[in-house]
């Protein structure tokens, strides 16, 4: 899979991608897109645009029906890496919230490998947990089972696991629905921070004022790629009546 | 009554040695089983393997060579057509494992004498264990501890949320394949003792009461391993006195504790009701100091 023709600049470029899932109804239809280096882009569209679908494309969850994903390496001289480093949060309604773990223990997933042989929590991987769950704010709760967080809290939990191993890129599956403005602010600005350090991010909303406004980068996604661009100039009335399917 | 007596018979100290193995491996499997949703899987299973243990025996071989064959092909099957196709897990579970039990049923009653009296297969007799019965026990259950003990955090992971597992890189459809397989092996390891008909309440009722009983991962392993011990303890304790099935005497103290469980916890709620303002309810809360808790 790795592609010496992939752009240096690049960190992932689709070409011509389709899937969907029932057959001769596709939920992505010929999408093409390059996703730069360092870029924060904000997948926009309404429920059932195929946001998710395409996420989970790139992450090789789902096969296109055609179409192909490639990924740069971290530079030229790099050969040892042949991939982007993921970290990945997926939509909260696919979680079990009632799932007997700690806030500790859902975020050392995100190390499964890096931990050793036994099934404890060695007490670097610990701090290093720790470090990063006061960076979020969250660092007292890390004894905590996830069932007694608030919305807030679990969605910082989860954007902990997927920072926890350092990656190139990250992607994110709605990770301020449900939350309330304040929260979803945090959250946004926490992103915005993070992405300032070098890592590359992809999240997806359907909120336009609340989210979609504030990323820098933003694709208009419905089935195709409809616009995309600094959302200022593109989030016309024009452009979101075609993403959302809208009458004008 | 002098509670030593039994234990003056070689025959009930070693089925009381089998019956806290099999306790304490059914009751760590069952954690797993429980947190994935797939409790009856094991009532599958051990329904399954009646079929490959009957066809097994009527052929001359031994029958764990049948149970073997026939439970780990139906583990696998379940795993791959729940993967590729619409059918959910449980209709999945019910035909093939159903089909190995009507398997069994027919075997047994067209045309052959079988000379093994099926009844310990069907309801389990830890006292007729025998020497290599107990060798197949122990060697599983130390190859299940070894196995839930590394696979501790991929199992975890895989149950809790798949597709960031695979993500991950964590190979999902090899760890539900193995998991099965490792839970097929339990299944007919204690076949013969606690009996297939009973055999899945053996894995699931003391998991299903640590689960009740604590909202911690570790604490709910370590409860429902103690719970599957004790109850297997008792149950053949029981089973000695009043002359019964140890599978049944075992699964209805496992059985009684689960409804204990279910007392405590209601007794529990009970007693946290409180009032704000005339509203009465009960709902979880932390208690920051005696005087004081949060919601």
């Amino acid at each position: 899979m790795v592609n010496d023709k992939v752009t240096v600049s690049n960190i992932i470029e689709i070409r011509n991608l389709s899937f969907g899932y029932k057959y001769h109804d596709p939920i992505i239809d010929g999408v093409s897109l390059d996703i730069p280096r360092g870029r924060f882009i904000g997948l926009l569209g309404p429920s059932g645009a195929g946001k998710t679908t395409l996420l989970k494309l790139i992450l090789g969850l789902n096969k296109p029906w055609n179409g192909n994903i490639k990924f740069g390496k971290k530079n030229d001289r790099d050969k040892t890496k042949e991939f982007p480093s993921i970290g990945y949060s997926p939509q909260a309604e696919s979680v079990d919230w009632d799932f007997p773990i700690t806030v500790t223990e859902l975020v050392s997933m995100g190390l499964w490998n890096a931990s050793g042989v036994f099934p404890w929590i060695n007490n670097n991987i610990k701090k290093r947990i720790r470090i990063l769950l006061d960076e979020l704010e969250i660092g007292k709760y890390h004894n905590r089972q996830i069932r007694e967080l608030s919305g807030g809290e679990q969605k910082r939990v989860f954007l902990a696991r997927a920072l926890i191993n350092n990656p190139d890129l990250l992607i994110l599956d709605e990770p301020t629905s449900g939350l309330d403005p304040l929260s979803r602010e945090k959250i946004i600005q926490k992103l915005i921070e993070i992405n300032n350090s070098g890592i590359t991010i992809m999240i997806s909303t359907h909120d336009i004022d609340g989210v979609a406004k504030k990323i820098p980068w933003v694709i208009c996604l419905n089935r195709q790629i409809v616009s995309q661009g600094n959302p200022n100039v593109i989030l016309s009335e024009n452009t979101i009546y075609k993403t959302y399917g809208l009458k004008e | 009554m002098d509670f030593l007596v039994p234990f003056q018979y070689e025959f009930f100290t070693r089925g009381i040695i089998v019956s806290l193995i099999l306790g304490a491996i059914c009751g760590m499997l069952g954690v797993y089983v429980v947190l994935r949703g797939m409790s009856y899987i094991g009532h599958g299973l051990s329904h399954a393997v009646f079929g490959g243990a009957v066809s097994s025996y009527i052929i001359g071989l031994n029958f764990y060579i049948g149970a073997s064959i026939w439970g780990f092909l139906s583990a696998i099957l379940i795993t791959e057509i729940n993967k590729r196709y619409k059918i959910k897990t449980d209709a999945v579970i019910g035909i093939i494992t159903t089909a190995g039990f009507a398997l069994g049923v027919l075997l047994m009653n067209v045309g052959y004498s079988p000379i093994k009296n099926f009844e310990s297969l069907l309801f389990g007799n830890i006292l007729s264990v025998t020497d290599f019965d107990f060798f197949i026990i122990l060697v599983v259950s130390i190859a299940t501890v070894l196995f839930l003990f590394f696979y501790q955090k991929i199992l975890l992971f895989t149950i809790f949320d798949t597709d960031t597992a695979k993500v991950y890189g964590i190979k999902t459809d090899r760890t539900d394949i193995i998991f099965s397989l490792v839970l097929a092996g339990v299944v007919i390891s204690a076949m013969n003792s606690i009996g297939v008909t009973l055999l899945a309440v053996a894995i699931i009722a003391p998991a299903a009461s640590a689960r009740l009983l604590t909202n911690n991962f570790s604490k709910m392993l370590i409860l429902s391993t103690m719970i599957g011990t004790i109850t297997a303890f008792f149950g053949m304790y029981a089973s000695f006195y009043i002359d019964a099935p140890s599978g049944s005497t075992i699964v209805l103290f496992g059985a009684a504790i689960f409804g204990v469980s279910i007392l405590y916890v209601y007794l529990k709620r009970l007693h946290h009701m409180h009032y704000h303002g005339d509203k009465k309810h009960s709902h979880s809360h932390i208690h920051v100091d005696e005087h004081r808790h949060e919601h």
